[in-house]
């Protein structure tokens, strides 16, 4: 990651972005469309809208989100705040009850993971969604097997090697069933899968959640070099650290709404905190006091700009995150 | 196998591709899957078959008639019909499903055949064809009311038992049986069609040849690709025995009339049923929606569409089953299908190893099963035991069966890997 890489969604987001947001309404408003992130490169993904509930439980209402091609989008929030269900929604798993699915250019509809896949929309979930009776190459390639009327076992599995080899599995065999495996390895497979075919989106729900060290970093810098490539990569963590090692932007659901859209570079783990949590008054004032003290990329116009105005993009923002990485 | 398994070998450890070790390393790590694999409670067709062989020799024990080439000729005649419910039984338990009506169907689709063959004297091919798109519709719309209702399989099948068995009634009419001619195709293959030797013998012969050619193959193939693959003294070793396995087979029914063409029929089904399974994408779906309906489904596998092959590939081959058992008896009549042939179908994929839980099992299960069973049946049969035995010993080697299904579970459970 260098600082050449545009940022296109939020440079530099501060508090007058937020404002909306902490006082209850959504940030991504549907006149911060036309806005000039369009010229930039529009969002390979965009949400707009998204409610869905399970018979009385509202999971998420009325939720927006974009991903960019090479832009990572960490969404936080607490349990139950509904990450996992915009994840499932976003892979055919739940069909939203309202809301647009924008893909590449036009609006799509996610009618089934199939279609996901299709698209090229790539999903490690939470609930890692493996055959356990099926062995590690089985379950890789499930689905979109090599050669289906006379199986290809040797491409298969060489392919399964170098990818396993390349996140640093510490698995036995190939050929054991998953039912064999930790829940590291498991977590490891499931990421794997992502891998192969073409996606242009992965979403990576809470995908460090079961791994060691050496893993957690592997799949840090896999999803860093997922950047490079251009992908668009959504990731749910609950770890900061995770989140402001690889991220771009921050997007904090609470309750099942929109609660703040950050700058993975900018924000202080106070700010997430907060917004996570709830504490709406206090990021407002906390953010206030950390622009006053700090002064750095606080500048004076920001109160002007539109939401995602990529002008001052490649500021501080970005200058720090190519450190960070 | 003495080895025991370790966690994580060195095989896939981090950094760039790295050229893993030695040859003996690889089929070391691949014994040791298999010993894990054993350990964790995934028994393969070892139980059945250890089971086969405890039943033929306590029934050569209990009467010597049992093991002579007649009794054995006709043992493997018998097996068919049941053999290949079985066949279709397996392809539903695979996916999570249950078929209870596969013996009202078969004998309904022997009623078919019966009425359109000898009462409206259409050509036994359009009635057999007739038969099997009648069946293969029954499977369809199961799986409809199973997509898109939601209805459990075991009620849906329950339903299709009695109401199957209904319509089987019904066409047969008052009088109840119809008899098929003697002379007719269907009866001759099903009775007195028999292989010549020098042609039993060769398809021995060319089975051990491909056997060995296919394994070799896939061997040099992995080699080539620097995967672990089976020696050569294992793919001679495995081909020169199933060739002098079949071989001294071949040889004692040749004593008597030999190998019937219904047998090699039913063995063809179970090859290109395993070849399905497990060498193409379709096959791993079916374990896949057996193992994890969800992940199956979030993997993009077209999980009603799977299910719906399933249940039309269980349907018809109780069709083609009911067929050859009216064939073989040269009468459809309203006890066709009925009595024991749906218990013992189902009992007989179980007992084969196939888990009733979904996911695990095979087309060998189907063959081996009916084995057990007709073996117990045949060998009660011939010390006079009427079937009153033969359900009592039938039903608990079901138990045993279904005992050693839920043990194997347990110890996947308690493995941590179920
Ligand atoms: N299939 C379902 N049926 C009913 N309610 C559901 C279902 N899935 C999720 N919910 C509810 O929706 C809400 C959001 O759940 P979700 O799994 O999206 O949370 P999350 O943000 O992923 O939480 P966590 O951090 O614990 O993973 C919760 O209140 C949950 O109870
Ligand atoms: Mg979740």
């Amino acid at each position: 990651m260098t600082a050449a890489t545009p940022s296109p969604c939020l440079p530099n987001a501060s508090l007058p972005d937020c404002l909306p947001v902490l006082f209850g309404r959504s940030v991504m408003t549907v006149e911060s469309l036309p806005s000039p992130r369009a010229s930039s490169g529009s969002p390979l993904l965009s949400l707009r809208g998204i409610s869905k509930s399970f018979g009385a439980v509202a999971a998420l209402t009325d939720v927006d989100l974009d991903v960019s091609a090479g832009q990572v989008v960490a969404l936080v929030g607490d349990n139950g705040a509904g990450k996992s269900t915009l994840v499932k929604v976003l892979s055919g798993v739940h069909q939203p009850d309202a809301g647009t699915v924008g893909f590449d250019t036009g609006a799509v509809s996610v009618t089934s993971p199939a279609v996901a896949q299709r698209l090229g929309i790539a999903t490690v979930f939470q609930d890692l969604a493996l055959c356990e009776n099926l062995n590690v190459v089985e379950n890789l390639f499930l689905g979109r097997e090599l050669r289906g009327l006379r199986l290809d076992e040797v491409a298969m599995e060489v392919r399964s090697r170098a990818l396993l080899g390349e996140l640093s599995a510490k698995i036995p065999s190939v050929r054991v069933p998953v039912a064999a495996l930790s829940g590291g390895q498991r977590q490891t497979v499931a990421i794997a899968r992502t891998l192969l075919g073409d996606p242009k989106v992965i979403i990576l729900d809470e995908p460090t959640a079961a791994l060691g060290v050496a893993q957690t970093a592997e799949v840090l810098n896999l999803i860093e070099r997922l950047r490079e490539r251009g992908l668009g990569v959504i990731m749910v963590s609950h770890n900061m650290a995770d989140v402001r090692a690889v991220a771009d932007t921050v997007a904090v659901l609470r309750l099942g709404r929109n609660n703040g859209l950050f700058d993975a570079a900018e924000a202080t783990a106070s700010d997430l905190v907060a917004a996570i949590t709830g504490a709406t008054d206090n990021v407002v004032s906390r953010r206030a006091g950390r622009d006053r003290t700090m002064g750095d990329g606080a500048d004076p116009a920001v109160g002007d700009r539109a939401v995602g105005d990529p002008a001052p993009g490649n500021g501080p923002a970005a200058a720090h995150k190519g450190e960070a990485s | 196998m003495t080895q025991p398994a370790t966690v994580t070998s060195p095989e896939l450890s981090p950094g760039p591709p790295q050229k893993p070790t030695t040859w003996s390393d690889r089929a070391r790590d691949r014994r040791r899957a298999v010993a894990a694999r054993l350990r964790g409670g995934d028994l393969g067709l070892l139980p059945v078959l250890a089971g086969l062989v405890v039943i033929w020799v306590v029934m050569q024990i209990l009467n010597p008639i049992f093991m002579s080439s007649a009794n054995l000729t006709n043992l493997a005649l018998e097996s068919v019909p049941v053999g290949i419910i079985a066949l279709g039984v397996v392809c539903v338990l695979l996916v999570g499903q249950i078929d209870l009506s596969v013996g009202s169907i078969s004998g309904l689709s022997a009623a078919v055949l019966a009425v359109l063959f000898v009462d409206r004297g259409l050509p036994a091919w359009l009635a057999v064809t007739a038969s099997l798109v009648l069946a293969s519709l029954i499977g369809w719309f199961y799986a409809q009311v199973h997509n898109r209702i939601g209805v459990p399989s075991f009620v849906i099948t329950l339903g299709g038992l009695l109401g199957f068995l209904g319509v089987q009634l019904w066409i047969l009419g008052p009088k109840g049986s119809i008899n098929l001619p003697y002379d007719s195709g269907l009866v001759a293959f099903a009775q007195l069609q028999f292989l010549p030797p020098w042609l039993a013998y060769t398809l021995v012969v060319v089975g051990a040849a491909v056997l060995y050619g296919t394994g070799a193959a896939r061997a040099a193939e992995r080699r080539r690709a620097g995967l672990a693959a089976a020696s050569r003294r294992l793919l001679v070793g495995r081909s020169l025995a199933l060739l002098a396995g079949l071989g001294a087979a071949v040889w004692y029914l040749n004593r008597d009339r030999g190998v019937g063409w219904m047998f090699v029929f039913f063995l063809a089904l179970v090859l290109v049923l395993h070849y399905v399974l497990s060498r193409t994408s379709f096959g791993k779906s079916m374990y896949a929606v057996g193992g994890n309906m969800e992940a199956a489904r979030r993997a993009g596998v077209n999980v009603k569409a799977v299910l719906t092959m399933a249940f039309v590939l269980c349907t018809t081959l109780a069709c083609v089953g009911g067929i050859l058992s009216a064939s073989r008896l040269a009468a459809a009549n309203q006890s066709s299908g009925g009595g024991d042939v749906n218990l013992n179908a189902i009992a007989a994929a179980v007992i084969g190893g196939t888990s009733l839980f979904g996911g695990r099992g095979s087309a060998f299960a189907a063959l081996l099963g009916v084995l057990v069973i007709q073996s117990i049946s045949s060998g009660l049969t011939l010390l006079n035991l009427d079937s009153a035995y033969r359900f009592m010993v039938t039903g608990g080697v079901l138990l045993l069966a279904v005992s050693l299904d839920a043990v194997a579970r347990r110890s996947r459970v308690s493995h941590g890997r179920a």
